[in-house]
């Protein structure tokens, strides 16, 4: 049975069922229990944000409180999953991976090829991306692009709350590293979800609109200012097909080129810096593999290549909006 | 014969010398072929060290983790890894412990609880808390063995799973291999310490300072500490103090070390030396029976060097395999 509810509610619905489901799944990370040795409630939090809420109880010491530590317990998550458990660990921000980075690209990643196939590492590192919360440069990158970089890593970054909890599943049940980026300015959305468990496979991009003008490729948060701009450009008699990317390695350029070889245009819309980003990435295999379809130059709406300002006034200038999205489309439609 | 004052019977006495004596000469043989150009890479030797290696070991089985450093060699060897496979690994070959895709750096074996050499260090240290967790959920009484040398000893990740470690009450060992250099650089100027024993006691951890070159010493101590972690008494902190026979890699000058030193610590601070001394002054082990093991080690090593110089390269399908288990 499906019903209404957030994207945070699905993250915790997804740890919980798997958790259930598979003893071997723990859950690590900085205060998602919140509360661990204090005089009060000893899941007073349930994470900074909540997102764990409520797991202590059901799943009691399988839910670990860690020491502000990444280095030390992003790496004991990968080590425990190099011996056999499938550990979450809870990376606050992604901002943090600069302190514990070496045991997630020197070590998760390359220990099936390095050590020859002989090793997995079934790891998931949940983190908050992107930016719009106020909460300046340390604490509101989207750094997918650094870890798609990585081979050896899957990086998923749900729109909604209907593909949290199944890229979620999925990402306990893959037997490979993966980064899964949880917009913190998606929490709040609702979407149906399915009460029951179920997995959706990663490189299976979802078409969220359906047009025949435009292919507007996005991840994350901005599949929505791209389907804003859509249904705007909709009443200028502009039709945009918006695919959501939801994994960004691995990416289903398939689906992308597919799109684009019947529109003929493309808008790349990327949360992340402009330099060496998604959007650079797919625009790149665009002009390599279906450079005859293309009737218009290609598009990318980013952020500048700034660090993110904590004003409220420059936030709002930084991030992507659907007005600079539907300008892209423009600009494309011209040539 | 000779009534034995040794804690281990002639058995474990034989395993333990033919276990140093074959690190040993696996490290010597690197040595004149990696000078040969046999050898691509680099390679960091464990010669002189191995009674460390030796000795923490007997006291492991298949199912206690290590995580290794870059001087990996000898820790891989007494955890049981196949020498034939590590010498194919060394030389890039299809045949080696990673079919070629590690290196002297990054040889593991899984199965035998080695959770690989690394090349940067520090990193093993967390990983030996993982492992050691993963054990203690398991409540199967594994432990986790983390090895760093001095130098990495400074690192955060290792200082940070210290106190995780201690925190958690995770059945893990921190070993510091004190050979006395971080590649060039003293442990005297590095770190900031007089003692390990202080270091581990701040993040509130029992430590034992041994002389590394004494395999009894470090069997003796190691013992202990394994077993208190084994039985959930929680992590502790051993260092070894020891030789580095060799160069921070092959190819190092070192010019930074003493005249004298390195000779005066292969004629006064062998531990090879030293245990053969021992174990035969006293008569539980005759000599012709370590110049058994002498010859058939040779023997191991020179086959182990001829097949790895025959075995086949990886082709270029291999390059493209194994990077995730299902993509």
């Amino acid at each position: 049975m499906a019903r209404k509810i957030s994207m945070k509610d699905a993250i915790n619905e997804a740890l919980d069922q798997e958790m259930t489901r598979d003893p071997s799944v723990i859950v690590m990370g900085e205060d998602i229990v919140g509360g661990t040795g204090s005089p009060g409630e000893a899941d007073a939090w349930g994470g900074v944000l909540g997102v764990t809420k409520g797991l202590y109880a059901k799943h009691g010491d399988r839910l670990m409180d860690t020491p502000l530590s990444e280095s030390a317990y992003i790496g004991a998550a990968v080590g425990a999953a190099a011996c056999g458990m499938r550990p979450v660990a809870e990376l606050m921000f992604i901002d943090f991976m600069g302190v514990c980075l070496d045991e997630i690209f020197n070590q998760a990643a390359k220990f099936k090829y390095m050590f020859g196939g002989k090793a997995q590492t079934p790891v998931v590192i949940r983190a908050m991306v992107g930016a719009g919360f106020r909460a300046a440069a340390q604490h509101s990158q989207m750094l997918t692009p650094v870890f798609t970089h990585i081979p050896g890593l899957k990086v998923v970054c749900p729109s909604n709350a209907y593909d949290a909890k199944g890229l979620l599943i999925q990402s306990i049940r893959d037997n490979d590293p993966v980064i899964f980026c949880e917009h913190k300015n998606l929490y709040a959305h609702e979407t149906e979800v399915p009460d029951e468990p179920y997995a959706i496979p990663f490189a299976e991009a979802n078409v969220v609109r359906e047009g025949g003008d435009v292919t507007i490729v996005a991840y994350g948060l901005m599949v929505h200012r791209a389907t804003e701009a859509a249904d705007r450009l909709a009443r200028e008699g502009v039709e945009c097909e918006v695919v959501d990317l939801r994994t960004l390695s691995p990416i289903d350029m398939d689906a992308v080129l597919e799109s684009v070889e019947g529109t003929g245009r493309l808008v790349c819309v990327d949360e992340a810096s402009p330099r060496c980003s998604i959007a650079a990435d797919v625009s790149a295999q665009v002009a390599q593999h279906a450079f005859k379809a293309l009737k218009g130059p290609v598009q990318m709406v980013t952020p500048p290549h700034t660090p993110v300002p904590f004003s409220p006034a420059l936030e709002d200038l930084y991030i992507p909006s659907a007005e600079r999205v539907m300008e892209a489309v423009r600009a494309t439609m011209v040539a | 014969m000779a009534e034995n004052p040794f804690p281990l019977g002639r058995d474990q006495l034989l395993a333990a010398y033919r276990t140093m004596r074959t690190i040993r000469e696996f490290e010597e043989r690197l040595h004149v072929d990696f000078s040969r150009g046999d050898i691509p890479g680099f390679v960091h030797l464990y010669a002189g060290e191995e009674a460390s290696a030796a000795g923490i070991m007997m006291h492991l089985t298949d199912k206690d983790r290590i995580a290794s450093t870059h001087r990996g060699h000898g820790h891989c060897i007494a955890k049981g890894v196949d020498v034939k496979a590590m010498m194919g690994e060394i030389y890039g070959k299809v045949t080696g412990s990673c079919r070629g895709k590690g290196g002297s750096m990054h040889i593991a074996d899984l199965d035998k609880g080695m959770m690989g050499a690394n090349g940067i260090l520090g990193a093993g240290a967390p990983l030996a808390c993982g492992a050691g967790l993963a054990a203690k959920f398991r409540g199967d009484g594994g432990v986790g063995v983390s090895f760093v040398g001095d130098g990495a000893s400074n690192q955060g990740m290792f200082l940070e799973s210290l106190n995780l470690a201690a925190v958690w009450n995770l059945p893990v060992v921190f070993v510091v291999e004190n050979n006395g250099y971080a590649e060039s650089t003293s442990v005297e100027w590095a770190v900031a310490v007089d003692s390990y024993v202080d270091r581990a006691a701040g993040f509130g951890l029992p430590g034992v300072t041994v002389d590394g070159t004494d395999f009894f010493a470090v069997h003796e101590a190691a013992g202990e500490i394994v077993a208190r972690a084994r039985e959930g008494g929680g992590p502790a902190l051993l260092e070894c103090k020891m030789c580095r026979f060799y160069g921070h890699f092959e190819g190092d000058a070192q010019t930074y070390r003493g005249a004298g030193e390195v000779e005066d610590l292969r004629a006064n601070r062998d531990c090879i030396k030293i245990f053969a001394q021992r174990v035969t002054e006293t008569g539980v082990i005759r000599p012709a029976e370590l110049t058994a093991i002498d010859r058939e080690v040779l023997d191991l090593i020179e086959q182990a060097v001829a097949e790895a110089k025959a075995a086949p390269l990886p082709t270029a399908a291999d390059l493209l395999t194994d990077v995730y288990v299902s993509y």
